[in-house]
């Protein structure tokens, strides 16, 4: 521990702490630009100049370690002169375009002038001028602004994993930019709108839309990924204007990825349902609650009545809240209902845990593991600010491996790596378990029948990186979920668990897998592969929430009764009977379970949007009208307390509660890879219009497969290839993918170009166009 | 993109680093990728980054800081004039001026022949022999009086 006084103010700080990290530390302020806890240190914008006793000259605040008995002084003469210098340098070449400047009202650099800028500049001479970069549908430029704090350039390099913006030329030339021709095409990119601490990066999609004083601020929670992140809702006129990230060290940081800030394009969408409406005679008419809700009433009891109650089937995707979920489950055991189902892109419905399946850890926890294996999961695209937090660890030590159908970057270093087919997830783990059990010296457990199983290098590698770890960590993504023999997946991954002490964790894929598991609305299996006389849909989309999206669509299309409660006409209008409009997140209060169990209550942030309601209060009303006991909740807090009466944290576990029967196979022939892209996971990213311009968006709609894969198949890059797996054709274009397995063809699921397939994992035929 | 000989020169320098340190060599790298091609394109930064395996925008940050990687077209000979502070007090703007004449070009501009280019360079460490320049890069000459520069452009055919 070092002694510091700063201003006047004795204090202690531990060794190798900076200046600026002591005055934090007790509420000293020091004007900085370049300066950011989670960034490296640049030290270039020289705005945190201090007095420092027996130094000649200011030193940064941000790159000058503390000495044992230093005294420092913030705001003496020579500090505030120094300051002044350097906000004088700095104004000098930035234009004073504040009135029309996006930034402005909560620029640090406006309000730093305010403190420590002149009334008039001395600067006769010409100002300079920056070319605008292009960086993609996210972020907006306005380079002549940029004051070269580098914190972007930081940003992409040390946090997004891959340096995607740099410092060319020099001097007065200095410019940021991305490499000729490219485009800043990160999944959380957004985030360095916010580090941007003048006007030169802006929200591309809020641009010129509302000044920042307008706004009111509301508190919310990210429904997309199972990682919750904290939001803060800006809203003008009771519309969601954009979103920022509210810090929560223990969840998001000071992050968001880039689907939790500009998805809510959606919510404004031209394709909101705002009045109920009800098809008669194969014609759309629009309907008042009462009626509507009859209508679902009647419908629901006429069909049980007719064909019993296993012939009614309740769908919900786990973007719904905590509160729909319990009233959706309450009404249905109402009627007798038992098929309710969110694991919607399920193919493998048979794992049965003690509780419900969660990370296993907090959170928080996940960095600071010695070693981390992930199993079946496109990391970066599925939980984005997960693959940032374990590139960060990877940092302090993390080894990090993988056993993955397919070998993507996670712009980290891989401590080892065991590619397989996605018809061999199952054949994969299980190497790595026999070597495992290799090193270990022990036996496999009964219940794995791996004698077929050879052990590759990569397979070896993988086990020794588990191997003797203290603190070690199993992380199941989606495509494990998603799998086709996912139990077998789990119990194989167990089994490693089990043999190398590390925490086996299941990476919840929406907002509120973990809610939706603690309600039990888990129960209904495959409600698609035999068809159902009605459903009851909320938030669902058949062909885009549903694995076999084709099958599910079929199913509904051929259903007696249809009733979606959706945000969103689109979708919904070809096949229900009945559309209720309920509200999305925004408009609801609500909670939402993360992947670590923690539940999140949010309010509505915006009033609902024409004669929306929040689904919760819908579900309350068939409840009262089909004259069951116990609706009468006046507010969400009443149904959550209900839900989630008790404590969480013992509800929750990764432990099987039957041993589940795993044997190895053989496969060959083109095998489908699909996994839901970024932006097609739920109804919100669907529809925000910038996220489906982004690089990750165009990706998704292409074919991918190896170079040898493709010369076999005669097709080249740039080609339309048709694609057929079950009754389903699709058309892409053609793109090579070197992290592939020959044989491999990725292709998209539960997209618009390939809604017509089946099965995420499967055999496939592949021609030219 | 780039010859056999050239890469295996880069190799040798990204040997000079540890292995997790490879963007140390990319200066090195840059400067035997424009020993070979005379220039460099966009192109060419981004294949030698690739090679170098760092991001394509760290090389290009590398290449255009610093004065002596050419991003365009240069001639034959390029011809680097010092004129800083000791090299401009023993005669560095005479060397320059008497060479703009002579070639009828300014800084940064090429003969209609492409036989020359002229650039301005900084300090090259080597006062003592002030004025100095460079041609193309590599070879320094000395004491470049006006009779030395035209001793010099004759040997330069």
């Amino acid at each position: 521990m070092l002694e510091i006084e700063i201003d006047g103010k004795k204090l202690t700080v531990p060794s190798g702490s900076t200046v600026m990290d002591a005055a934090n530390s007790i509420g000293v302020h020091i004007p900085h630009f370049c300066y950011h806890k989670k960034l490296s240190i640049a030290a270039n914008c020289r705005m945190c100049l201090v007095q420092v006793e027996k130094a000649p000259k200011p030193l940064p605040a941000c790159a000058t370690p503390v000495t044992d008995g230093m005294k420092v002084f913030t705001h003496s003469d020579q500090a505030v002169t120094a300051q002044k210098g350097v906000m004088e340098f700095l104004l000098i070449n930035h234009p004073l375009d504040c009135p029309i400047c996006d930034q402005g009202g909560e620029c640090q650099l406006q309000d730093l002038a305010v403190g420590y800028g002149q009334s008039g500049s001395r600067y006769q001479e010409e100002k300079r001028v920056v070319a605008n970069k292009d960086l993609g549908p996210l972020i907006s430029t306005d380079m002549t602004r940029c004051i070269h704090c580098s914190r972007c350039v930081r940003f992409t390099e040390e946090i997004a994993g891959y340096q995607e913006l740099g410092m060319a030329n020099r001097g007065e030339f200095t410019e940021v930019l991305p490499f000729i021709g490219k485009t800043v095409n990160s999944e959380i990119s957004g985030n360095v709108i916010d580090l941007c601490p003048v006007g030169a990066l802006t929200s591309k999609p809020f641009r010129y839309s509302a000044r920042t004083w307008e706004l009111s601020r509301r508190k919310s929670v990210s429904p997309h990924d199972g990682l919750g992140a904290n939001l803060v809702v800006q809203v003008k006129n009771h519309k969601v204007m954009r979103v920022l990230p509210l810090e929560n060290e223990a969840i998001n940081e000071c992050w968001l990825a880039d689907r939790d800030r500009f998805s809510y394009e959606a919510l404004n969408s031209e394709e909101r349902i705002t009045k109920p409406m009800i098809k008669q005679g194969g014609v759309w008419q629009e309907a008042d609650w009462q009626t509507a809700l009859e209508f679902v009433a009647n419908g629901l009891k006429g069909v049980i009545a007719e064909h019993g109650r296993d012939s009614v089937a309740a769908v919900a995707t786990a973007h719904s809240t905590v509160e729909e979920l319990f009233l959706l489950r309450k009404l249905m055991s109402g009627l007798g209902v038992d098929a309710v189902e969110t694991r919607l892109r399920a193919a493998d419905f048979s794992l049965k845990t003690a509780g419900a399946t969660w990370l296993g850890q907090p959170i928080a926890e996940l960095a600071s593991n010695e070693a981390v294996l992930l199993i079946g999961s496109t990391l970066r695209k599925e939980q984005p600010l997960l693959a940032q937090r374990l590139r960060q660890g990877v940092k302090k030590g993390l080894k990090l491996a993988a056993i993955n159908p397919h070998a993507d970057d996670l712009l980290t270093t891989k401590a080892a790596e065991l590619v397989v087919r996605p018809d061999q997830l199952v054949e994969g783990v299980l190497q790595v378990l026999k070597a495992v059990a290799e090193i270990k010296g022990i036996a496999l457990p009964t219940n794995v029948d791996a004698a077929s199983i050879d052990i590759p290098a990569e397979a070896r590698a993988v086990a020794a990186v588990l191997d003797g770890k203290a603190k070690a960590a199993i992380l199941l993504g989606n495509l494990a979920q998603q799998h086709p023999r996912y139990a077998e997946v789990y119990a194989a991954a167990a089994a490693i668990a089990e043999a190398t002490g590390a925490k086996l964790g299941v990476l919840a894929e929406a907002a509120n897998s973990v809610g939706a598991q603690l309600i039990g609305t888990d129960a209904g299996g495959d409600v698609f592969a035999k068809p159902r006389q009605a459903y009851f849909m909320l938030n669902t989309e058949a062909e885009f929430d549903v694995q076999n999206g084709a099958q599910a669509l079929a199913a509904v299309q051929n259903a007696k009764l249809v009733v979606a409660l959706s945000s969103f006409s689109s979708c919904a209008l070809e096949h229900a009977d009945v559309i209720l409009p309920v509200a999305p997140f925004s408009e609801t209060s609500g909670t939402f379970v993360n992947m670590e169990g923690r539940a999140q209550s949010f309010n509505g942030v915006v009033r609902p949007l024409g004669d929306t309601r929040p689904a919760w209060k819908v579900l309350r009303v068939l409840g009262n009208l089909l004259g069951f006991v116990g609706f009468d909740y006046t507010s969400s807090e009443e149904i959550r307390d209900e839900a989630l009466a008790g404590d969480i944290a013992p509800r929750l576990s990764n432990v099987l509660a039957a041993p589940v029967a795993v044997k190895a196979q053989a496969a060959s022939g083109l095998v489908r890879l699909g996994e839901v892209s970024l932006y097609q996971a739920d109804m919100l990213s669907r529809r925000a219009p910038s996220l489906q311009k982004t690089a990750d968006a165009a990706v998704a709609a292409q074919l991918r497969a190896s170079a040898a894969t493709l010369a076999k198949l005669g097709l080249a890059v740039g080609d339309r290839a048709r694609v057929t797996q079950g009754n389903g054709v699709a058309e892409l274009e053609v793109a090579v993918d070197a992290a592939l397995l020959d044989e491999v063809i990725r292709v998209s699921a539960n997209h618009p170009l390939t809604r017509a397939l089946a099965a995420h994992v499967g055999a496939i035929s592949v021609v030219k166009a | 993109m780039l010859s056999q000989e050239s890469l295996a020169q880069i190799d040798r320098e990204l040997a000079k680093y540890p292995a997790d340190q490879r963007r140390s060599a990319i200066m090195g790298a840059l400067r035997i990728a424009q020993t070979e091609k005379r220039y460099l394109t966009n192109e060419l930064i981004e294949f030698v980054a690739s090679y170098v395996r760092i991001p394509p925008v760290a090389a290009y940050e590398v290449a255009t800081f610093y004065n002596m990687y050419d991003r365009k077209p240069v001639g034959k000979y390029k011809l680097t004039v010092c004129t800083n502070l000791p090299c401009a007090l023993s005669g560095g703007y005479t060397t320059a001026d008497y060479l703009k004449q002579k070639l009828g070009i300014g800084f940064g501009e090429t003969t209609a022949d492409g036989k020359f280019t002229l650039a301005e360079g900084e300090c090259m460490g080597a006062c003592g022999y002030a004025p100095v320049m460079l041609v193309n890069n590599h070879s320094m000459c000395n004491h470049m009086t006006p009779d030395a520069i035209d001793k010099k452009l004759a040997e330069l055919e």
